[in-house]
């Protein structure tokens, strides 16, 4: 029973004495268990297109009220495999004058970031004198690796962009790099807030020294990072470049077949992938109130199982609010999550000086910021009011046009 | 012939390359893909330095901030998507050799000193050290101060000189 | 500490002649710009060889510190080169360095 309980680390652990006993060195054994935790978080990875898209469409008809896909069996349920299929069948194209290389490979190349993020999850406890862990690995700048490797996709966007000899998909990937560029900043602010309140950057060491979730002591972070992060995967609301019933697909419009399916793994491995972070990050990830200390075995279980609660959170918003405008999207994290982020940090690195208590920095911290959010929430109905009554007041250049039949 | 010098020369393969695909190419956008190419290589030197947090540094700015900059230059100053015809100007043979004659009396310079390496580990805690250098007043808290300062100037003045009038 | 350090430092020379080979011979100001940033990447790997193998245990961290300021520097370099260029290819409607000769005597 007690092997059950600690179930993973004793499996890896039987796993190398067996190596060792074979005559492997000890870094041949480290090596092959090393290789079968990353064929495990790859496969992680691909399960997250298989579960999560027909999850999304399921949770978003029933949101709105029909029943979803419910022929492929069972209820619908295997959906994706019937994509898979789908696609796997469509025809090759190449567009006249594209650069071949590019083109072919800018469905690789985004992939690739979205995958390696899986490295730096934490999915259990580690014993202090352990040398195998729950997760690939633990590096002490984990957080910092998230985001470098979010801002090596762009890349791949851009090659996809231009490959496709098309101005409207070279357009489509310009915005869509603004965005993600755009939206970076916020995401930064917000994760360097938890890493000041922490006081490292390795993920395994923020999901331990969380006591109180960070949901509750830092509110505002957690909600610019969920916002920043919606917004760097082009979910709704902000999907606007490549909405399915809106405009042609962007960058994508040249792709068809198993080339756009690469975009679409790697917007779920994405999405999957960030879950996880803000699970880990903001709520306690493999904590569940000492569950993790009696069956480390369910820990990996208990972060799937938050982060998929943050991923319905991500359907419910893309069930409610309807689609920003690129404008209004930038102007909503330079003159919004930018500055709140800011006073957050300046808040979260006052407190950290204040006290080393973590019940004190906690209560400081959420007092810090209901009041933010409370003086945040005042100036924007003061600035209403004062723009209903006339005065001067833009928010996004758009809003100043009159139509042509009014002038 | 360990590891370690097996994956040095293959990250100093994956960054030559890198450069050389810079300055060989004759389409501009290849150029800018292979810098990136070669960024990434300089980023796996310097985790196999044991500098990550300058490697995650490297990462986010050169690639995720100044290749997409080099490249929206690219597409923002092109005609039409041709290739360019001519990619070297007329004294393209005096820098090939310049170039050269440098690399020489470099190589010459580095292996002939006899330089003063220290074998030691490095410090758990270098992110702690270097965070706690850069606001020390003994330590370099005056550079970076004007650091920020230069990028801000820089951010106004990239945006004054590219405005449309 | 098992790769010798002038390697990383033939390197290092390398990728600097390469870059200044780029910078002398091309005629595309973007392509010029980018052979300073092989510059300064070539720089910043001797930087942190140094640190490596020489000074890594002094508390300073000079050489992390110093080339966190080079790429600081080359962003900002980047960031005003690159409008410099957009700004002239608007009234020029070329980047060819080579047909901006408007001052020679």
């Amino acid at each position: 029973m007690d092997y059950v309980l600690n179930l993973w680390v004793n499996l890896a652990t039987d796993l190398y004495q067996l190596f060792l006993g074979w005559g492997l060195p000890a870094w041949g054994a480290k090596l092959i268990i090393d290789f079968v935790i990353i064929l495990i978080l790859v496969i992680l990875g691909v399960l997250a297109v298989i579960v999560l898209t027909p999850m999304e469409r399921k949770v978003i008809a029933r949101m709105q009220d029909r029943p979803g896909p419910n022929r492929a069996w069972p209820f619908g349920l295997s959906q994706a495999f019937a994509d898979a299929i789908k696609m796997l069948t469509k025809e090759m194209i190449l567009p006249r004058n594209a650069d071949r290389l590019i083109y072919t490979a800018a469905p690789i190349l985004i992939v690739i970031p979205a995958l390696m993020i899986y490295a730096v999850l934490p999915f259990g406890p580690q014993a202090a004198d352990a040398e195998l862990q729950l997760g690939a690995t633990n590096l002490n700048v984990g957080v910092l690796y998230f985001v470098a490797l979010g801002s090596v996709a762009s890349i791949a966007i851009l090659m996809a962009g231009w490959g496709s000899n098309n101005k409207f998909a070279l357009l489509g990937a310009f915005r869509v790099v603004n965005q993600l560029i755009a939206y970076e900043v916020p995401m930064i602010l917000s994760l360097l807030a938890v890493v000041v309140l922490t006081g490292t950057m390795a993920t395994q060491q923020i999901v331990e020294v969380q006591s109180i979730p960070y949901l509750i002591v830092m509110p505002i972070a957690a909600l610019t990072f969920l916002a920043s992060a919606m917004a760097e995967l082009n979910r709704s609301p902000f999907d606007l470049l490549e909405a399915e019933s809106e405009l042609v697909a962007g960058y994508q419009v040249e792709y068809g077949g198993m080339k756009f399916a690469m975009f679409y793994i790697a917007e779920y491995v994405n999405i999957l992938s960030t879950s996880i972070l803000f699970a880990a990050l903001f709520l306690g990830g493999y904590k569940f109130f000492g569950l993790e200390e009696v069956a480390p075995v369910l820990a990996p279980f208990i972060v799937l199982g938050k982060a998929v609660a943050v991923f319905f959170i991500m359907l419910w918003t893309r069930g409610t609010f309807p689609r920003i405008r690129l404008d209004q999207l930038a102007g909503l994290a330079w003159k919004f999550l930018v500055p709140i982020g800011l006073v957050n940090l300046l808040l979260v690195a006052l407190v950290v000086k204040l006290s080393a208590n973590p019940w004190a920095q906690a209560g400081l911290l959420l007092l810090g910021n209901l009041i933010i959010l409370a003086v945040t929430f005042l100036i924007i109905t003061l600035v209403e009011r004062r723009a209903k009554s006339g005065g001067a007041v833009v928010l996004s250049e758009a809003q100043n046009l009159t139509p042509a039949a009014e002038r | 012939m360990s590891v370690q010098h097996a994956v040095f020369i293959i990250l100093s393969a994956i960054a030559l390359i890198g450069a050389l695909g810079v300055v060989l190419n004759r389409r501009l956008f290849r150029s800018a893909l292979f810098l990136v190419l070669s960024f990434v290589g300089v980023a796996g030197f310097y985790i196999l330095l044991e500098a990550e947090l300058l490697a995650m540094i490297q990462l986010l700015v050169y690639v995720g901030a100044i290749a997409i900059l080099i490249i929206f230059a690219i597409m923002l100053s092109r005609q039409a998507m041709v290739a360019d015809d001519k990619v070297l100007n007329e004294q393209w043979a005096l820098g090939w050799l310049v170039a050269v004659l440098l690399f020489a009396a470099l190589v010459y310079v580095l292996v002939k000193v006899n330089w003063p390496v220290v074998e030691v580990a490095v410090p758990a805690n270098s992110i702690q050290r270097l965070g706690e250098s850069l606001v020390n007043p003994n330590g370099f808290v005056l550079p970076f101060e004007v650091a920020s300062v230069l990028l801000l100037v820089a951010l106004v003045g990239a945006v004054i000189i590219a405005r449309e009038k | 500490m098992q790769v010798p350090l002038s390697w990383y430092l033939i390197v290092a020379a390398a990728l600097f002649c390469i870059g200044l080979y780029g910078v002398l011979s091309r005629r595309n100001a973007i392509g010029i710009l980018m052979g300073v940033e092989l510059m300064l990447n070539a720089v910043n790997v001797n930087l942190i060889a140094f640190w490596r193998y020489v000074e890594a245990v002094r508390a300073t961290m000079a050489g992390q510190v110093f080339a966190i300021i080079v790429i600081t520097v080359a962003a900002a370099e980047a960031a005003v080169g690159l409008a410099l260029i957009i700004a002239i290819y608007r009234n020029r409607h070329t980047v060819d360095v080579t047909e901006a000769d408007q001052l020679k005597l």
